[in-house]
């Protein structure tokens, strides 16, 4: 019912052969601030789906950092999905949400983006997936002050790198029946660098005739997405680039609300989660939107081959969006978390019930 | 229109390289509407298309002009020579980009429900651009970004003083110090430094990724906003394309000694070059801020108000809508200048 066609942009890449009938254990870290809140949303609306999905809750925040017990639980799982955590202020402290990627070599960073037509922009055209080189670039750490007042830091470009997440794109436009890949880089001025990325990109496109090849640079690509988002499909991008140009589709379509992520690892390793903060300023006020977290779960469902319980969700976040009646605050509705939650069980059992 | 430095210069030459792609039909366009507006100045041209070097005679020229208007010079990617855009930039020590991005009246963008009047102050002489690149082994390559203090806090105050002087109320220090700790914040560091000096202005900073989805979402948050190299070559065409296109922008690359006059979204089109459908705007901009810093300043409002007539009239290029050639825009201003004059 569900053919490899009708994949939706909230998806990944994935040798789905284990799938389906099995009961699959997902490590889910809520977080802080809103987390628990809009992780509970999720679980609400998967066991109204009836998903075969089992959760392992752990908890890392501030305090806790990332504990032993939560890397084993996740690389007994392979699969997590992880509401926001607030990095430490402060000196030595790296970014929890860094610690994780690093710690389990999540390569690539896949961020779609689309208009949800119950969102009102200034743009209605959105339909972009970021996929982002995560492992190296101008996030190496590498940085020194060789005499006072003058800092270097080095930005670390690998054939393999380049190669595995050129791959990457191309497999998922391929999966995902997306016609173009365009390559972002700045090799007029760093000419080895990202011209070593450009290379590895060019090389992969020749193995994949069916899907059209293209190279922006990031000037040209950031004015192009904000005169006319329609012509961009797939992007493949180094680090920094990935960073910045995520955060600019997000903006297309009205903020973080509505972007979901996955970070993809070798042999399905993956985490999943929504790109923004854990606003402390709504956090336990029930006003939290879980759009975006849901998004990444479906993103995750669709990763481990369950396209039926994503499509359920997907058609009733997206209905329930446009229909406008229910919906948070942040996208100029009256709704609490929960009375939205509780409209997307609605929509589901609903559908569930019609066939 | 302040950019400091006022040159000085009695006999008004200046040194004009036309550039590749686009470039010659731009600048042709700036020299025929000058013409008409009577501007009294001399050009000495230098013609250094399709990869010439960059001459002695040339430096030499810019800098006894202390004025110059270019069109964007091609650089390969991948392979060939370093960036000759970089090159002058770095002999001539011309260390500030200043590139104003302000909503033209009858040019329709997707951003006209709010007010967009941002200018962007780029470092233009370090940073990712360092061209500092080695293969560390076969297929490990590394690229070096140098930040220092001396450049940093020399750029930072060009954005106060430009302030300043044009009555700005706001300064916003773009950056990804949470990443690059040293590099991004040393310049950071530098920057709130500096700005303890102009208690009269407020300042504020803001991470690059961050900042370009503030720029699309609400634009008018921004006033001055003064960056590392890379992050001002983005925000700057995220800002020509908030007005309506990359051919709208003006800019400017300002040293101590001189000035070169730009697109502020400099690219050299060669999907368009060669068949009459440049916009010129932009470089007509930049050819008024060269006006004003010359101190011609009733020929730059001459040359400034027949672009914004022509425009309001509905005569546009096809980037933005209209149908008009390279050649009938600029033949409507130059049409628009005679009809005024005297
Ligand atoms: N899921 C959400 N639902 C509703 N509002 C949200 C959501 N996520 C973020 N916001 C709002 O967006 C703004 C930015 O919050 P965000 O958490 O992204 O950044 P932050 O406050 O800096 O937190 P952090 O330190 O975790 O990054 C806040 O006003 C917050 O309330
Ligand atoms: N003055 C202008 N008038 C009309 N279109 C323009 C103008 N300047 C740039 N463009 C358009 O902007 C787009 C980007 O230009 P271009 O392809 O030159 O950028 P690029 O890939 O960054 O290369 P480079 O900067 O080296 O020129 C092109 O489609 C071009 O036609
Ligand atoms: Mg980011
Ligand atoms: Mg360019």
């Amino acid at each position: 019912m569900f053919s490899r066609k009708s994949l939706s942009i909230f998806s990944t890449l994935r040798n789905y052969s284990s799938t389906t009938s099995k009961i699959q254990r997902v490590t889910l870290i809520p977080g802080d601030g809103i987390g628990p809140e809009i992780a509970e949303s999720v679980k609400k609306v998967f066991s109204a789906v009836k998903a075969p999905i089992e959760w392992e809750t752990v908890v890392v925040d501030a305090n806790t950092g990332i504990s032993k017990e939560v890397i084993e639980s996740i690389k007994t799982n392979k699969i997590g999905l992880k509401g926001p955590i607030s990095t430490p202020i402060g000196t030595g402290h790296q970014s929890l949400n860094l610690g994780l990627r690093k710690t389990f070599n999540l390569y690539a960073n896949v961020r779609p983006c689309l208009s949800v037509p119950g969102h009102k922009t200034r743009y209605d055209d959105v339909n972009t997936v970021v996929i982002r080189e995560n492992t190296e670039g101008e996030y190496s750490g590498i940085e020194n002050q060789p005499v006072k007042g003058v800092a270097q830091s080095i930005k670390i470009i690998t054939k393999e790198a380049s190669t595995r997440i050129a791959n990457y794109a191309f497999q998922y436009a391929m999966a995902n029946g997306r016609k173009k890949v365009t390559c972002i880089h700045k090799a007029n001025i760093m000419k080895q660098s990202d011209g070593l990325f450009v290379k590895s990109c060019r090389e992969v496109s020749t193995r994949y005739p069916s899907v059209k090849y293209e190279e922006l640079t990031i000037d040209n690509n950031c004015m192009q997405l904000v005169l006319n988002p329609a012509q961009l499909d797939v992007m493949v991008l180094p680090n920094l680039y990935g960073d910045i140009v995520s955060d600019l589709c997000a903006g297309l379509i009205g903020g973080l609300g509505l972007t979901p992520s996955g970070n993809i690892g070798d042999h399905g390793t993956a985490i999943f989660e929504a790109v923004h903060g854990t606003a402390p300023d709504i956090a336990g006020k029930n006003l939290a939107n879980p759009t975006a977290l849901i998004l990444s779960s479906i993103m995750m469902l669709r990763h481990l081959g369950h396209f039926y319980e994503a499509s359920l969700i997907e058609n009733a976040v997206l209905n329930t969006l446009s229909e406008g009646k229910v919906k948070t605050k942040d996208l100029g509705g009256q709704s609490t978390c929960t009375e939205y939650t509780n409209e997307l069980v609605r929509k589901i059992t609903e559908s569930l019930n019609k066939k | 229109n302040y950019l400091g430095y006022t040159s000085g210069v009695q006999k008004k030459t200046v040194t004009v390289i036309p550039g590749d792609g686009i470039g010659p039909e731009i600048t042709s366009s700036v020299m025929g509407v000058f013409q008409a507006a009577k501007v009294p100045i001399e050009w000495e041209i230098f013609d250094i298309s399709g990869g010439q070097p960059i001459s002695q005679e040339l430096i030499a020229s810019i800098s006894r002009n202390k004025v110059a208007l270019k069109g964007p010079l091609y650089t390969e990617i991948l392979s060939g020579s370093q960036s000759r855009n970089m090159e002058l930039r770095k002999a001539l020590d011309l260390y500030a980009h200043v590139i104003p991005c302000k909503q033209i009246p009858g040019i329709t963008a997707r951003h006209d429900d709010v007010k967009v009047d941002l200018v962007v102050i780029r470092e233009n002489t370090q940073g990712e651009y360092s061209g500092l690149e080695q293969t560390l082994t076969p297929g490990v390559v590394q690229s070096l970004k140098i930040i220092t203090k001396e450049a940093s806090e020399r750029i930072a105050r060009y954005a106060f003083e430009y302030a300043k002087a044009n009555g700005r109320k706001k300064v916003t220090a773009v950056h990804k110090a949470n990443i690059q700790k040293q590099t991004d914040g040393l310049f950071l560091a530098t920057c709130t430094e500096i700005a303890k000096e102009y208690p009269e202005i407020t300042y504020d900073n803001t991470i690059i990724d961050n900042c370009c989805m503030q720029l699309v979402k609400s634009p008018e948050q921004y006033d001055v906003m003064v960056t590392p190299n890379l992050y001002g070559n983005i925000v700057s065409n995220i800002g020509a394309a908030l007005i309506g296109g990359p051919g709208l922008a003006g800019g400017a690359n300002v040293g101590e000694r001189s000035i070169i006059f730009e697109m502020g979204a400099h690219h050299v089109a060669a999907d368009i070059a060669g068949k009459d459908k440049a916009n010129p705007t932009g470089l007509l901009f930049a050819s008024v801020m060269m006006l004003k810093h010359l101190g011609l300043n009733d020929h730059a409002s001459k040359v400034e108000n027949a672009i914004n007539a022509v425009i309001k009239e509905g005569n546009k290029t096809t980037d933005i809508g209209g149908t008009a050639s390279t050649k009938e825009f600029t033949g409507a201003i130059i049409d628009y200048i005679e009809k005024n004059q005297n």
